[in-house]
């Protein structure tokens, strides 16, 4: 086919084809926020008894800058990298702001705990129901994103697709912090970001093949 | 820049359903990639860099909603133009670019026949990527309609008729040069 007719039948095409609208990156942000409160709603079903009182925690708390802090900067990265042009190199610097949360977190409770709690609090009390949660909650909002993603041009599928999963791991931990009894930050950086870490894994391996363009 | 704004501006108007527009774009935009590839990645064969090319407007055309109109334009197309490229290189690399004359004894015999022996035919759909060899075999070997092919394959049907293009040029490229 020659170069000139490839043109006039994507000019035809142009026609014939509806307008499309410009990727969905926030809708779906939106729409997975949705889906992981449903799926939160149907597998716990309940927040913790006590949250009156655990409002007023500073544990409690940092919780939600840990994940509110990843799932602002995940985003950011998402959205960016959704284009062909990609994120620059320097906006990717964002993704060190909930590193440094967690990690200040991680060593204010070290400061904070007498050297025997350490372990009580890293293991906590819920460590597999949270790892397995955060997961399943998180996997619907990963595949909304992968398909955002199909429809958008990701210079990086697979940098786009970490992004993805972080994002869905840090909106269902939101989500799940809610109802999470154990509050330690250390339990927080490890369970938590184990669940998130492997939501950015698969979201590499699956926008490295769906989001192909 | 004027080009630039040129470019934005045609493209603006396509987007907004201009059709002369769009074909005034995507005529300067294959003249840019032409000029960016053979630069770049200096092919020597002519029909590589047409491919390259046809590529990339391809890729243009199916992305167009991912150009956002306050960004420049350049930019985008030259990431898209990029992105093709870079796709084609590791595609080349994976196949390892066997050259013909490299392997054209072991291929075949000299034949006085016209019609070609049916097993380099056969060598040559074999060594076609997995697309265009599915487009082969869904046109030819099954009989389907493009647009049937397309809808098996999930693509479009300009998209079946590019891959069927290549692949028969590379049948003719490997079966013209053993014979």
């Amino acid at each position: 086919m020659r170069t000139e007719d490839l043109i006039a039948s994507l000019t035809a095409d142009a026609k014939r084809s509806a307008r499309r609208p410009a990727p969905t990156i926030l809708p779906a942000a939106l729409a997975g926020t949705l889906l992981a409160v449903v799926v939160f709603a149907v597998l716990v079903g309940k927040i913790r008894p006590d949250i009156a009182g655990a409002v007023g925690e500073i544990r409690f708390l940092l919780k939600f800058a840990v994940t509110l802090s990843l799932a602002g900067a995940a985003y950011a990265v998402l959205r960016e990298s959704a284009y062909p042009e990609g994120v620059h190199r320097r906006r990717l610097l964002v993704l060190a702001v909930p590193a440094v949360v967690v990690l200040s977190c991680v060593a204010f409770e070290l400061a904070a705990l007498p050297a025997d709690a350490v372990t009580r609090s890293l293991v906590g009390s819920n460590s597999v129901a949270c790892l397995v949660n955060v997961s399943l909650m998180g996997i619907g909002p990963l595949g909304l994103f992968v398909l955002a993603l199909r429809r958008a041009a990701p210079a990086h599928p697979a940098l786009s697709g970490i992004a993805a999963g972080l994002l869905a791991g840090a909106i269902a931990a939101t989500v799940y912090a809610a109802y999470c009894p154990d509050d330690s930050p250390l339990f927080v950086a490890t369970w938590y970001l184990l669940a998130i870490g492997g939501l950015a894994a698969l979201g590499a391996a699956t926008a490295r093949v769906v989001a192909r363009w | 820049m004027r080009d630039e704004c040129e470019l934005a501006d045609l493209m603006t108007r396509a987007l907004d359903g201009d059709e002369r527009a769009y074909r005034a774009f995507l005529e300067r935009v294959a003249g840019h990639v032409r000029a960016l590839a053979r630069w770049k990645l200096r092919l020597a064969d002519p029909s590589d860099l047409e491919d390259i090319v046809q590529e990339t407007i391809l890729a243009i055309h199916a992305k167009r909603h991912t150009w956002r109109r306050d960004r420049p334009i350049g930019p985008w197309i030259g990431a898209i133009a990029r992105h093709k490229m870079v796709d084609q290189m590791r595609r080349r690399g994976s196949r390892g670019t066997v050259d013909i004359d490299d392997v054209v004894d072991v291929l075949a015999a000299p034949s006085d026949d016209e019609t070609c022996p049916r097993d380099l035919i056969d060598a040559a759909l074999v060594s076609l990527p997995r697309g265009q060899r599915l487009v082969v075999s869904a046109l030819t070997i099954e009989g389907r309609s493009i647009r049937e092919t397309a809808s098996r394959l999930g693509t479009t049907e300009v998209a079946v008729r590019v891959a069927f293009h290549r692949a028969l040029a590379r049948i003719r490229a490997l079966v013209g040069g053993a014979s």
